[in-house]
């Protein structure tokens, strides 16, 4: 009987075809998601409405893997969440199959090659980097050395007019008390090299607009790296006299999105010293979580704080407590514009990304047509001029790719190449030679005697 | 390429009572495979790490070749840590997925072909290079990864448990070659194993770590032969030797009702002592008229040979006699379970005997 290891388990999961190698699964219950290439198996699963993606690996990563992704959860670091370990898997036949290791699709994501496929302009590209970079600091903050740092092992989702990235591949991940200068800079330049070479690939694949270059991407990740890591940490050294700084140095940090949790600040003379000792993502979101209760990604936040700022400056509120405010602006603009939106439509982005973007359209109209638009019209016209024309981003299925003219020779998984692809492999001397091998924990020590033996 | 050398070496991590690598002193040959084995948390992966460069070096230093290079950054040491990722690049061939980071470090066109047709060639994928990887077995892209490492030419390879993701059989058929293929490269490499079978096929040398401290480095011969403490001795080899209290008696050591012979010289090394520990590996163990006495529990026959355990019988101290051992015997000459039997050693050069209150080999 398969066990099941899990802290959320769903009781759905139970039934599913656990004798069955994840490889030869029925279609009925896959779908076919869009991904990039794995080392290892893996599937997308349908119980119900929920979608799982399904990863067949040895027990010792599968468990490390759920660990870290779980550790991750709990300090609130963007990742998917890990739901189970199947072990104790058994075919028909009787012999014992790897465990799976089951996380929940993360709903909106969109991977990079979907992105790519769709046609990206050179500045999405920045965008993306910039949002995997951010990720990456992220998680070296609290410790993490993630060990293979790459677009394929993040999904992006929209993030106002930005991307926010979410790791999805935790298999050579570690967690420490803090990391070594030389951890990072291993970390980083792995990084460097696998950005470098998916950017080759998505040239080769003709889909990389041909004004970027694959080394000035790869090199950017690791100078904005840079830039961020010493702007969220680096000391700050000047003169006595300038004591507004420290001000400024907060204020620099909370823009990018961050609060400062403890700030060293040391007075030596003429001089004051500052560095940031602990930095916590998601400035933006928490005060909208406070103030609203709405979940959102960090420019989404800051883009919504905004305009409830500009609500209650222009409804003059500015005497009325935050939170009161932040109630009545959400019974009088983010509700009414969500409840515009029909409900078959509402698959197509997420709630906040489509307040954020009517937002957006109401500027445009409002700029268009030189008079203020209001909230609820600009709402309806974004339904009907927008989002009626968007594809589904819910499960961002398969679309028609616009460049890759290809065809999956299995649409569930990359791994096995195109249909046209070269034809049967060449005769390979090392896997015939490799079919008759001993059992891995056998000692043949007679055949080390032999070996040491000096040759007559 | 070069030599490796550890001074004193030493890690501390923040906040731990004792370092997880205590004055680590090894000098790795010019070309040797050396494989770091231990049970885990002993140190083996922290040591690679301190060399690699991600862990700092609290004190004690490191070097490859005449450098130093305890405080140089990853990059700058010459190493390729080998498996990290593979992930492959669907739309590029086999051989630029080989050579793409020779292409970033600025190498010519003509130097990055010949680098990677040489390792093409050495690793059987000279027919695959122009092939893309997507319908690659996994020991084909195992392959390609090794390629990546090897077109980079360091003075010394890295590697980290670099087999634990692969089924049973594929680990089986890339240790061999890999150590096939690090014999004929020459390339001085580090590998790092809690699985001694892998270390022992693999290594030219083997260090055993167990603690953050260094027991033993030799051949994997004399590790076997020659253990020089009880951790040694029970760690290497599959089944393990069997280690057992013996009491110490006039002409030797008595295990139930029989007195195992050993020197009046080696058992004056105990001085003091009461009890020595006597090891004998399985497969030396042989049913003899005169011997220890056991009461056979299981036979697992395993075609011509086979595995007989049962526990030690016989008067004596209770702490001596139950305990379990296990017998390498031929499957002919197998005895019946339920029986009782006597084992003695077939040759008395493989009795080895160690000083339970040190845990050192005295034999």
């Amino acid at each position: 009987m398969p066990h099941f290891l899990s802290s959320r388990p769903d009781s759905r999961l139970i039934p599913l075809p656990w004798q069955v190698p994840l490889a030869e699964w029925p279609a009925d219950y896959l779908v076919a998601l869009p991904r990039g290439i794995s080392r290892h198996v893996v599937r997308f699963v349908a119980v119900g409405q929920s979608i799982y993606a399904a990863k067949e690996v040895v027990e010792e990563l599968a468990l490390h893997e759920y660990r870290m992704l779980a550790e991750l959860h709990r300090l609130g670091a963007p990742a998917v969440e890990a739901v189970a370990v199947v072990t104790d898997r058994i075919d028909e036949a009787g012999q014992p199959l790897d465990p799976v290791l089951i996380t929940r699709h993360l709903e909106f994501s969109l991977p990079y090659r979907t992105l790519f496929d769709r046609g990206v302009r050179p500045e999405t590209v920045t965008r993306l980097i910039d949002a995997l970079v951010v990720l990456f600091v992220r998680l070296h903050l609290i410790g993490f050395l993630w060990g293979d740092v790459s677009l394929s092992n993040v999904l992006f989702r929209r993030d106002a007019g930005e991307f926010a990235a979410y790791l999805v591949d935790a298999e050579t991940s570690e967690i420490h008390p803090s990391l070594s200068d030389g951890q990072r800079e291993h970390d980083l330049q792995i990084a460097h090299v696998n950005l470098y070479g998916e950017f080759l690939d998505l040239e080769a694949g003709g889909v990389l607009d041909p004004w970027l270059q694959p080394q000035v991407l790869a090199d950017s990740v690791v100078s904005r790296y840079h830039d961020l890591w010493n702007e969220l940490t680096g000391m700050e050294e000047f003169s006595g006299s300038e004591p507004f700084r420290i001000e400024n140095r907060v204020r620099r940090l909370n823009a990018l999105g961050f609060d400062v949790a403890e700030l060293d600040i040391d007075m030596d003379g003429s001089k004051i010293k500052i560095q940031p000792k602990v930095v916590e993502a998601g400035y933006h979101s928490r005060r909208l979580m406070r103030l609203t209760g709405i979940d959102a990604e960090e420019n989404q936040a800051r883009r919504l704080l905004n305009d409830l700022d500009t609500y209650r400056a222009s409804h003059g509120l500015q005497h009325m407590d935050e939170s009161v405010v932040g109630s009545k602006w959400m019974r009088n603009c983010y509700q009414p514009v969500l409840e515009a939106v029909p409900f078959e439509l509402r698959g197509k982005r997420e709630p906040v990304q489509i307040y954020h973007e009517v937002l957006e359209h109401r500027w445009y109209l409002s700029e268009r047509q030189h008079r203020e638009v209001p909230l609820l019209e600009a709402a309806q016209a974004y339904v009907h001029d927008i989002l009626e024309g968007l594809p589904d981003e819910k499960v961002s299925a398969l679309d028609e790719p616009s460049v890759e003219l290809r065809k999956l020779a299995n649409p569930f998984d990359p791994s096995q190449g195109y249909v046209d692809d070269d034809g049967p492999p060449p005769f390979d001397p090392w896997e015939a030679a490799a079919e008759d091998v001993p059992a891995p924990d056998f000692l043949d020590i007679n055949a080390l005697r032999a070996k040491a033996q000096p040759s007559e | 390429m070069a030599t490796v050398s550890f001074h004193d070496a030493t890690r501390v991590y923040p906040g731990a009572d004792r370092p997880a690598v205590d004055k680590f002193n090894l000098e790795i040959g010019d070309g040797e495979f050396m494989v770091l084995v231990g049970p885990s948390g002993c140190g083996k992966s922290t040591t690679l790490r301190m060399l690699a460069g991600l862990e700092d070096v609290n004190s004690g230093s490191i070097f490859i070749g005449d450098r130093d290079v305890t405080t140089l950054p990853p990059k700058d040491r010459d190493i390729a840590m080998v498996f990290q990722n593979y992930a492959l690049y669907p739309h590029m061939s086999v051989a630029d997925n080989m050579g793409f980071a020779l292409k970033m470090a600025g190498v010519p066109k003509a130097e990055r072909d010949q680098r990677v047709n040489e390792a093409a060639k050495l690793l059987g994928l000279e027919e695959f290079l122009a092939r893309k990887p997507k319908a690659l077995s996994g020991g084909q892209r195992q392959r390609v990864a090794m390629g990546r490492a090897i077109v980079r030419k360091p003075q010394v390879f890295l590697m980290d448990e670099p087999l634990s993701n692969l089924d049973a059989k594929l680990r089986v058929s890339t240790r061999t070659q890999i150590a096939a293929l690090q014999a004929r490269l020459g390339v001085t490499t580090v590998y790092v194993t809690h699985d001694q079978v892998e270390a022992m096929t693999m290594g030219d040398r083997i260090a055993v770590m167990k603690d953050g401290l260094l027991q033993q480095v030799d051949t994997p011969l004399t590790l076997y032969d020659a253990p020089v403490n009880l951790f040694v001795a029970g760690f290497i080899g599959s089944p393990a030797m069997n280690l057992m209290p013996a009491k110490i008696v006039d002409g030797g050591a008595q295990i139930g009702d029989y007195t195992v012979p050993v020197s009046r010289d080696v058992l004056a090394k105990a001085t003091g002592e009461d009890t020595v520990v006597i090891g004998i590996r399985p497969e030396n163990f042989a049913v003899s008229t005169t011997g220890i006495s056991v009461d056979v529990a299981v036979v697992e026959e395993l075609g011509a040979d086979g595995y007989l355990y049962g526990t030690i019988t016989g008067s004596g101290d209770d702490a001596i006699t139950a305990q379990q051992i296990v017998a390498h015997i031929s499957a002919r000459t197998a005895p019946q379970r339920g029986t009782t039997i006597r084992l003695n050693a077939a040759d008395p050069a493989g009795v080895h005997v160690f000083s339970e209150k040190t845990g050192l080999r005295i034999s």
